[in-house]
């Protein structure tokens, strides 16, 4: 089964300003964790420095896909051992087509992946599952996308794409309660193909649909809380302050 | 992040022949060398007496200095006349080994067997192939050499050339008119549709050689044509110089689609006047792409003389290490109710120069004009640059003009977002240009769109980060 572990991971965002301290995670196939902490507590450093976005230097630790340490790797090496990244904030790149990106970035991640043969067909149904028409194919990437729009096709990726390890961030921000609705229930059927999922999140809203397998407090760089459902109702009660941050 | 290196492949196009020539002129012009142009190919004498004041007027003209570097050129350097063979074939294997192997690499003729209705295929100085399908020919349909057209045709030549671009434009249309040979000559009579796209090719394959052929296009009421050039060279050290000038007369209610794939090495220098009239609810539509040589200056232009005439004008420009592309567009409206489309786009990289040269022109009395251009620059790096140089000269108040300009660079992370779907930094960077190249190959049959994107198969090598 594939596993996402984090070791010992310090981060900067230059080189005296650290945001992540000591962080440890694992992540397991068909396991889905939550991540929830603070404004500015390094949630989404953390999914960036998974990636190996060059504007995260990683001082120290370790980033291992199923035993092999991802930091040499980049960004495109990572997507294709099977890494997945579900953007906060998906930015709008002008000329590209959705359709002819999608096509190949299917090609990259999933080669000989027989769905390649009739992809329109395979994309258009999950375009209607998102609620999206199908002439959004031939639409400039992300240009001009609502901010709903926006998740949705960035959750239909992480459908599309099947990776062993999905990290979400902040996806269900911002959404009304039936995309929610609809987005828990593709995370779910995502969980029982075999996909680890890391949801970062910053409302318990998720929680009303999914059950998390385990529930991380993240304050300050560092993971100060990890427990399973209960830990929801302590924050509902206490707040991060009451965690521990 | 910079990209080290983004080059559209020319290996494919950098091959050169061991021609014997039948014929080549000595470097340099002087007037004999015009009158023996003439001489060789037996021209009356009225268009003896067109070359001749032309070439007065290339004396007296300055070399324009408003646009690229053009100070290198060395009109004493250069073949003016370079016949390759004895004769104009009608089939591919009438042709010499040599130069027919040139345009099998290059793929014209089967082009020509799955989308052309003619063909007509230039080398150094002369058109060496024409053909055109046998049913457009029997309904009047006319495509072959200019120099032909003057001894079959010379009504219609004797009319036109010189109508639209007189010989006195500027410097290089002159020079053009003093000794011009080749270019196409293309006849669509009243109402006729052609179906499929005609084409030329135009190659130089000598060193330190001037090619300078001059089109004409005259297409009658309610007809229909589009048509293609494909031009490209072997790289030299010396330099080569291409300037040409196309004509076009658009009568009432004709649509004509020109498009040009330009892609000649970089020791060109390629200096071409391409203007067209419409004449009333005339359509004419420029599609430009400007790939290769050292140095373009090439603004297709459409003169809208009558009410409802319409303008299309779409450029492309990509400008690599030692190349400079100044290209644009002319949209000059002389009538009412007549519009025009510019888009241009431009791409540059490795120190390479774009500049958009535009100009927007609207009389007085001339109402209800609409104009609208739209130019988009995409620069990959620090060390290149673009430009942006759109002249208005509007003097009636009823006009609608808009102009909007855009400057990109491919953004960190838009690299970062592409790279986290399994793209490479290069595919990703692909997939950018030729997004951004988009609105110009829809312009493309489908056929030369693949073509395209073959011929524009980035190759980039080693990023730095």
């Amino acid at each position: 089964m594939a596993e996402l572990k984090i070791l010992d991971l310090d981060v900067n965002i230059s080189d005296t300003k650290k945001i992540i301290k000591g962080l440890n995670l694992s992540v397991k196939g068909g396991e889905l964790h939550v991540l929830m902490g603070p404004n500015g507590s390094g949630k989404s450093t953390l999914a960036n420095a998974i990636f190996g976005n060059p504007k995260y230097i990683v001082k120290a630790g370790k980033i291992e896909l199923d035993g092999e340490n991802l930091l040499s790797l980049k960004v495109d090496e990572r997507a294709r051992k099977g890494l997945f990244l579900a953007f906060q904030e998906p930015v709008e790149v002008p000329g590209v087509n959705v359709m002819n990106f999608l096509r190949i970035a299917f090609g990259q991640l999933k080669p000989g992946d027989p769905q390649i043969t009739d992809f329109r067909q395979t994309v258009v149904a999950y375009l209607k599952r998102f609620g999206l028409a199908e002439h959004f194919l031939k639409r400039a990437l992300n240009e001009g996308f609502s901010g709903g729009e926006k998740k949705r096709f960035e959750l239909l990726q992480a459908i599309l794409f099947s990776p062993k390890i999905a990290v979400l961030d902040e996806l269900d921000s911002g959404l009304d309660m039936d995309s929610v609705k609809t987005m828990a229930e593709a995370v779910r059927e995502q969980l029982a193909k075999g996909t680890g999922i890391l949801m970062i999140t910053h409302s318990e809203k998720m929680f009303e649909y999914l059950k998390p397998d385990f529930i991380h407090i993240m304050v300050d760089g560092k993971i100060v809380r990890s427990g399973g459902s209960e830990i929801a109702s302590e924050l509902h009660s206490k707040g991060y302050a009451g965690l521990g941050g | 992040m910079i990209m080290e290196k983004l080059a559209f492949d020319y290996s494919g196009y950098n091959f050169r022949n061991g021609t014997d020539y039948e014929l080549k002129f000595p470097k340099g012009l002087t007037k004999e060398v015009v009158e023996r142009i003439s001489k060789l190919k037996n021209e009356p004498d009225w268009m003896l007496e067109f070359r001749l004041n032309a070439y007065k007027f290339f004396l007296n003209r300055p070399i324009p200095t408003w646009g690229g570097d053009l100070s290198e050129i060395d009109f004493d350097s250069i073949h003016y006349f370079m016949r390759a063979t004895k004769s104009m074939a009608t089939k591919w294997d009438e042709l010499p080994a040599d130069i027919r192997a040139t345009y099998d690499k290059l793929g014209i003729p089967e082009a020509e067997k799955k989308a052309l209705s003619g063909v007509e295929v230039m080398y150094e100085s002369e058109s060496i192939y024409s053909s055109i399908k046998k049913e457009l020919e029997n309904i009047g349909v006319i495509f072959c050499d200019t120099d032909t057209a003057v001894r079959k045709y010379p009504e219609l030549v004797k009319k036109y050339i010189g109508h639209v671009v007189s010989s006195n434009d500027n410097k290089f249309a002159a020079l053009n008119s003093a000794v011009w040979s080749g270019g196409s000559f293309i006849y669509v009579p009243k109402g006729v549709r052609v179906p499929m796209p005609l084409q030329a090719y135009f190659r130089i394959n000598a060193e330190s050689m001037g090619q300078f052929e001059r089109t004409l296009i005259i297409v009658d009421e309610g007809a229909d044509v589009t048509y293609i050039e494909g031009c490209s060279a072997p790289v030299y050290s010396n330099n080569s110089l291409h300037a040409a000038v196309v004509e076009i007369i658009a009568h009432r209610n004709s649509h004509v689609k020109y498009i040009t794939i330009q892609n000649w090495s970089d020791n060109i220098y390629n200096l071409v006047t391409k203007r067209a009239f419409a004449h009333e609810n005339a359509f004419v539509e420029w599609v430009d792409a400007n790939i290769g040589s050292r140095l373009t200056e090439k603004y297709p232009s459409v003169y809208m003389l009558e009410e409802g005439a319409k303008a299309n004008i779409i450029s492309i420009a990509f400008a690599n290490k030692g190349q400079h592309q100044d290209a644009g567009a002319k949209a000059v409206h002389l009538a009412s109710n007549t519009s025009s489309t510019i888009r241009s786009k431009s791409i540059c990289v490795n120190g390479g120069r774009t500049s958009y040269r535009g100009l927007v022109k609207v009389i007085r009395g001339a109402e209800d004009v609409k104009s609208s251009t739209r130019c988009d620059a995409l620069i990959l790096d620090e060390i290149s640059r673009s430009d942006t140089y759109p002249y208005m000269e509007v003097d009636e108040p009823s006009a609608t003009i808009t102009h909007e300009a855009t400057v990109g660079k491919i953004g960190d992370e838009q690299l970062f977002y592409m790279q986290s779907r399994g793209l490479s930094e290069q595919d990703a960077v692909n997939t950018i240009v030729l997004g951004f190249m988009a609105d110009f190959i829809n312009e493309l049959p489908l056929e030369f769109a693949i073509e395209f994107n073959r011929l524009i198969k980035i190759s980039m090598e080693g990023a730095v980060g």
